[in-house]
């Protein structure tokens, strides 16, 4: 607007509703408004079209009885005396099961298979390539049937279960192991705590300690301080572990710790999938730090393990870390195809069969979505944290 | 900018707009050409596609019968496969006009999910299989079983409480699909499998070894199947619901395919007003009057349906027993169109 301009710049008498300023505050307000607007519109007649097809709308099913069986749950749940909200807990400590194990699980074998791609060694570094290249290409969801169906259809009946040692039993309803009868558990954690962040607290401050600081053998401390007090509360409190042996019933194995083949298929298929993606971030990490700085290490005479260790890693690390928090969040989410093997995670147990029986399809979707997006911010910001604790001071 | 306002705010007005149009299903169903009908895609004898991808099925000539009574064309049907688990929401949000998919009438279905059951088409109850090797005798013998089981059921509901009430323990193992239930039960993952009784049948078929399985005696349910229809528009309700006396009606009459159009000529004064020479029902029902011409010339009585889709005329065999007309010392009983 050449007009204006020349306006502006002989006289400051620019009419308010000409100034750039305040144009720009009114449209962000308008456009506010219009959002605002667009949100209300959107709930105003999602409740009132559930109000006119008299469909029941509201938090109050959460109370309800279930009345329905759940085939794995970590905490107490039965049909007859538990709610759609007990089944709810139960369904999100199930995810939050396979997806914390297959996070460590993926993370291990990830970083493994990420150097290994870089290994010296022809054979290693091949085979490492085939497993990214083969993994990552063939679809999650059918990984999952085929690990499932392996799982289901190699293991034998349970009449013809395999005794494991110990007293275990394996067969296609899954491992039957012992389970530990802990009394008097709550001291020996509580020692075992206080043991590690004894440890961390020596090792933050080991430089100011003086001689005892920097004389004695690192490792040796630190683990002194882990292990010892909680084998002295053990032997205070005195510490018993009886274990409940599984046994055959008529049709199955009663008692023991059950591992349900559902559940391994899942963490299987969740680990080695992700594992692939995680391995090419490592790989990428790796491969980002500047040749130089091996060189370097190797000329100050460290040895290889030492230069990894000490020079390559921490600066690898803050190339890994932001994809690698990628691959939580997305096996974290993956984990809700739990649904096509029968898995009873958070989306099968609360968006399948409580939705089902309540009809409740806003609530519960809704429910479920706050609770994943929870999930992915609170593992995000820890990850987030991590990196900046991670970064090296740079100059 | 202005532009980018603009169009948030007709969007606004869309929004509201869309959620204010009432529905008249049946002109929604007319305007489109074709009845949209939830139905299920993988039991054989209530719904599946066959080989030609051609819809067959008990449920499916029910869908055909209302399009037919309102287009004269069975085929004017868009069947939409649902799992035991979505069904509702695709009928409450509208993808559906109707769902007739082996489904259940209960209190809850009625009030809480907004929906109308419209009359009993078929009565089921809920029965096990289980393998021959086991020598069961009876369900009650089942303490301590690992159940397979299709969720989202009341099949699903009924096998805990079953349970309960028998004081025995249970392991169930529950599937979204009917087919992933099965295969999980034919692999050994559990000792029982358990599902309405018409289903038990044709299930059975689908195992590795039928010969190797039995279906025990109990039935532990009642399990009244019925079209469902959403709340709030009465005339559409009418229309699902005497589209089905209509059927049973006309079997009461000895109507058929075959005789339909000389029935007609009937001096029955009960036929004649259920074929539409006496009275205007039809239109009553916001329909023709020769509505149930219509429907029998194309789809067939209730007997006619039952025996092509369950019973003698198909591979399941299933015997009518308490879906027998109410003067065959069956359950089936339509009210009189007068």
């Amino acid at each position: 607007m050449p007009p204006a301009t020349r306006a502006s710049s002989t006289a400051p008498a620019v009419p308010l509703w000409r100034r750039p300023r305040t144009r720009s505050i009114v449209y962000q307000v308008l456009l506010c408004l219009a959002v605002a607007a667009l949100a209300f519109a959107a709930i105003d007649n999602a409740v009132e079209n559930l109000a006119r097809a008299k469909i029941a709308s509201g938090f109050g099913f959460w109370n309800v009885t279930a009345g329905f069986d759940i085939s794995q749950t970590l905490i107490s749940y039965s049909a007859q005396a538990s709610t759609y909200g007990r089944a709810f807990w139960v369904g999100l400590l199930n995810t939050l099961l396979v997806a914390v194990l297959g996070i460590v699980l993926a993370t291990v074998l990830g970083f493994l298979i990420g150097i290994g791609r870089l290994s010296h060694n022809y054979l290693v570094a091949k085979l490492a390539g085939g497993y990214v290249e083969l993994i990552r290409n063939i679809p999650l969801l059918l990984q999952l049937l085929f690990w499932y169906n392996a799982v289901l259809k190699a293991l034998p009946e349970i009449r013809d279960s395999i005794a494991l040692p110990g007293g275990g039993y394996l067969n296609n309803r899954g491992l039957f192991v012992p389970d530990p009868q802990v009394t008097g558990g709550g001291t020996v954690a509580l020692a075992l705590l206080g043991g590690i962040v004894a440890a961390g607290l020596f090792r933050a401050t080991r430089e100011r300690l003086g001689p005892l600081g920097r004389g004695a053998p690192r490792a040796v401390i630190t683990a002194l301080l882990i292990v010892a007090p909680p084998l002295v509360a053990a032997l205070l409190s005195g510490l018993t572990v009886a274990f409940e042996l599984p046994e055959m019933g008529r049709f199955n194995i009663r008692g023991g710790l059950e591992v349900l083949p559902e559940f391994v298929a899942l963490l299987a298929g969740l680990s080695i999938y992700t594992a692939a993606f995680i391995a090419e971030a490592v790989r990428a990490g790796l491969l980002a730090v500047p040749k130089g700085q091996t060189e370097a290490a190797y000329a100050l005479g460290l040895r290889r393990g030492a230069a990894l260790r000490l020079v390559i890693v921490p600066q690898a690390m803050r190339v890994i870390v932001p994809p690698l928090t990628n691959q939580y969040l997305n096996l974290t989410k993956n984990s809700s195809l739990a649904v096509a093997i029968g898995y009873p995670d958070l989306v099968q147990i609360f968006t399948g069969t409580v939705l089902n029986n309540t009809g409740q399809a806003v609530e519960v979707v809704v429910i479920t979505m706050a609770v994943y997006l929870t999930l992915s911010l609170a593992t995000s910001g820890l990850m987030n944290w991590y990196n900046a604790w991670i970064t090296p001071a740079e100059r | 900018m202005k532009r980018v306002f603009v169009a948030l705010l007709s969007a606004c007005a869309a929004l509201a707009m869309g959620g204010s149009a009432t529905a008249a299903t049946l002109d929604n169903v007319k305007a489109r050409g074709a009845l949209n009908c939830g139905a299920n895609g993988q039991l054989p004898g209530f719904g599946m596609p066959d080989s030609q991808g051609i819809w067959t099925g008990f449920d499916v000539e029910m869908c055909r019968a209302i399009a037919a009574a309102i287009f004269n064309d069975p085929q004017k049907v868009k069947f939409v496969a649902l799992t035991a688990k979505d069904r509702f929401t695709a009928l409450q949000s509208g993808d559906t006009d109707v769902l007739i998919r082996n489904t259940t009438w209960t209190l809850s279905r009625d009030t809480q999910l907004g929906l109308n059951a419209t009359a009993i088409n078929y009565f089921d109850g809920q029965g096990f299989i289980v393998r021959k090797s086991l020598k069961l005798n009876s369900a009650l013998e089942l303490n301590d079983a690992a159940v397979c089981v299709q969720q989202g059921t009341t099949t699903e509901l009924n096998l805990s409480d079953y349970f309960r009430a028998n004081k025995m323990r249970l392991k169930s193992v529950t599937f979204a699909t009917l087919d992933e239930a099965l295969k999980a039960y034919d692999t050994g993952r559990c000792d029982a499998y358990t599902t309405d009784a018409s289903q038990l049948y044709s299930v059975r078929l689908k195992l590795a070894k039928p010969e190797e399985h039995v279906v025990l005696p109990e039935i532990v349910s009642k399990e009244p199947f019925s079209a469902f229809v959403r709340h709030g528009d009465d005339q559409w309700f009418d229309i699902v619901r005497w589209t089905l006396f209509a059927m049973l009606n006309a079997e009461e009459f000895g109507i058929t395919r075959a005789n339909v159009d000389e029935q007609a000529k009937s001096d029955n004064p009960e036929i004649k007003r259920l074929l539409g020479s006496e009275g205007n029902f039809g239109e009553q029902l916001g329909l023709t009057k020769d509505w149930v011409i219509r429907i029998v010339k194309n789809v067939g009585n209730y007997g006619e349906v039952f025996d092509r889709t369950l019973g003698a005329g198909s591979a399941l065999k299933i015997t009518r027993g308490q879906n027998a007309l109410w003067t065959k010392g069956g359950l089936q009983y339509a009210p009189p169109v007068r």
